[in-house]
């Protein structure tokens, strides 16, 4: 069986055993299919919660623009499918091309996004974004990245992430789309450059900060032996 | 039966508690895994290191497994992230250099005359020092100690955070200093 040297035989068994002394009965995992579909749930569960306090006649003035509309549907995919892919890499023996799946949704939220900012010259005296405003929407992007990124690592803590960077940034990612999916009922404005520009910043830190603590994270939970 | 269908059907039965299928279906991965090792390129002095890495993940990642799908590309991917892991870790260890004045120079591991005696005494002592530990401090000596296991190892095995493993680990060893300084003591006298 082993082919290391004197005793290591006597080594592996010592751990099978101990291993074995110490098992005890695990409920299995969901699939990641299912995990990921319960958390776009949540997020869009918190998003109606949040309705009563949003404009909705502004809402429906702003989702008759298609830019707005395909930016809004861009976000929502993208939380979705990224979310999905978050749970498929956190499985081993699941292919790491899952991380691919957010790809297509996300091209259509930034690049809709940034269609939206060409508005600014075409259609001048569009409602556009004081700085005021703009911070006001960077809060909201963070305070509820915040919680979106907690549930994710909780419901990734009984997971094994082999490539935990990748699992986190893929969980940053999911978070950034569902902030940013939640924002749309409460942005009382269309978009800037300079609001797109800092929305993709606070995205980008997002992922990056999920990819760094969470990849920690994540690695020891369950990704080191 | 397959090996294949073997191994799932085994590690079906552990994620419900079976600690004999569990016992088979580690003592079975046991070639696998080294076989697995050794095809990604892993030297032959750290398959074991990897053998032993891929059984803790295992034991860490059991609820991750879906009996409805095959066991052995989940193993796999377990055992080549193992094993990238112990080949990062070799490339950082120094590599040997040829230097004859410190290959001359190099103390003789030969015992002295008498060490036997003085060291099977040291033995004895250390074995009632540790005895006299309280249990959890106990529990941390004997696995990172004398087992020589790494933190996550041993806190898999007892239960224990690492946090608290190592607060046993630092007190156990401050009590065993504080008790073979004073046994030498006594003993001089």
């Amino acid at each position: 069986m082993s082919e290391g040297p004197p005793g290591t035989s006597a080594r592996h068994d010592r751990l099978l055993e101990d291993l074995a002394d110490n098992l005890t009965p695990v409920r299995r995992l969901r699939t990641p299919w299912l995990r990921g579909l319960s958390w776009f749930v949540g997020a869009v569960a918190l998003g109606l919660a949040l309705m009563p306090l949003a404009d909705v006649e502004g809402l429906r003035i702003r989702m008759a623009l298609p830019d707005l509309r395909y930016a809004a549907l861009g976000a929502l995919l993208t939380a979705l499918t990224a979310a999905i892919a978050t749970f498929q890499t956190s499985v081993p023996g699941r292919s790491a091309s899952w991380a691919l799946l957010p790809l297509a949704p996300t091209a259509l939220w930034v690049g809709a996004s940034g269609l939206g900012c060409l508005r600014n010259w075409v259609a001048p005296g569009t409602n556009l974004a004081d700085g005021g405003e703009t911070g006001g929407c960077l809060v909201f992007l963070l305070a509820f990245s915040v919680p979106l990124s907690l549930a994710l690592v909780l419901m990734l803590r009984r997971a094994c992430p082999l490539r935990p960077n990748l699992t986190a940034a893929l969980g940053g990612l999911a978070a950034a789309a569902g902030a940013a999916a939640l924002l749309v009922p409460f942005h009382p404005h269309d978009a800037t450059v300079t609001d797109l520009a800092a929305h993709l910043v606070v995205v980008a830190g997002i992922i990056a900060a999920n990819g760094l603590a969470g990849g920690r994270l994540l690695a020891g939970e369950a990704g080191r032996g | 039966m397959a090996l294949e269908d073997r191994l799932a059907a085994a590690m079906a039965a552990a994620q419900g508690g079976d600690a004999a299928a569990y016992r088979a279906l580690l003592r079975d991965c046991l070639p696998v895994i080294a076989g697995m090792a050794r095809a990604q390129g892993v030297r032959a002095d750290g398959i074991d290191d990897v053998v032993q890495d891929t059984l803790l993940t295992i034991h860490k990642a059991r609820a991750t497994y879906d009996p409805a799908r095959p066991f052995l590309p989940w193993l796999r991917a377990i055992a080549q992230r193992r094993a990238i892991d112990v080949m990062r870790r070799g490339g950082r260890r120094p590599r040997e250099v040829h230097d004859p004045v410190a290959y001359e120079a190099h103390a003789d591991h030969e015992p002295v005359p008498g060490q036997a005696l003085e060291t099977r005494e040291r033995d004895r002592a250390l074995a009632q020092a540790v005895a006299a530990l309280p249990p959890g401090q106990r529990e941390a000596v004997e696995h990172l100690a004398f087992r020589e296991r790494s933190l996550a190892e041993a806190a898999i095995l007892t239960g224990r955070s690492k946090g608290a493993l190592k607060v046993n680990l630092h007190r156990a060893l401050k009590a065993l200093r504080l008790t073979l300084t004073r046994d030498k003591g006594e003993g001089d006298v």
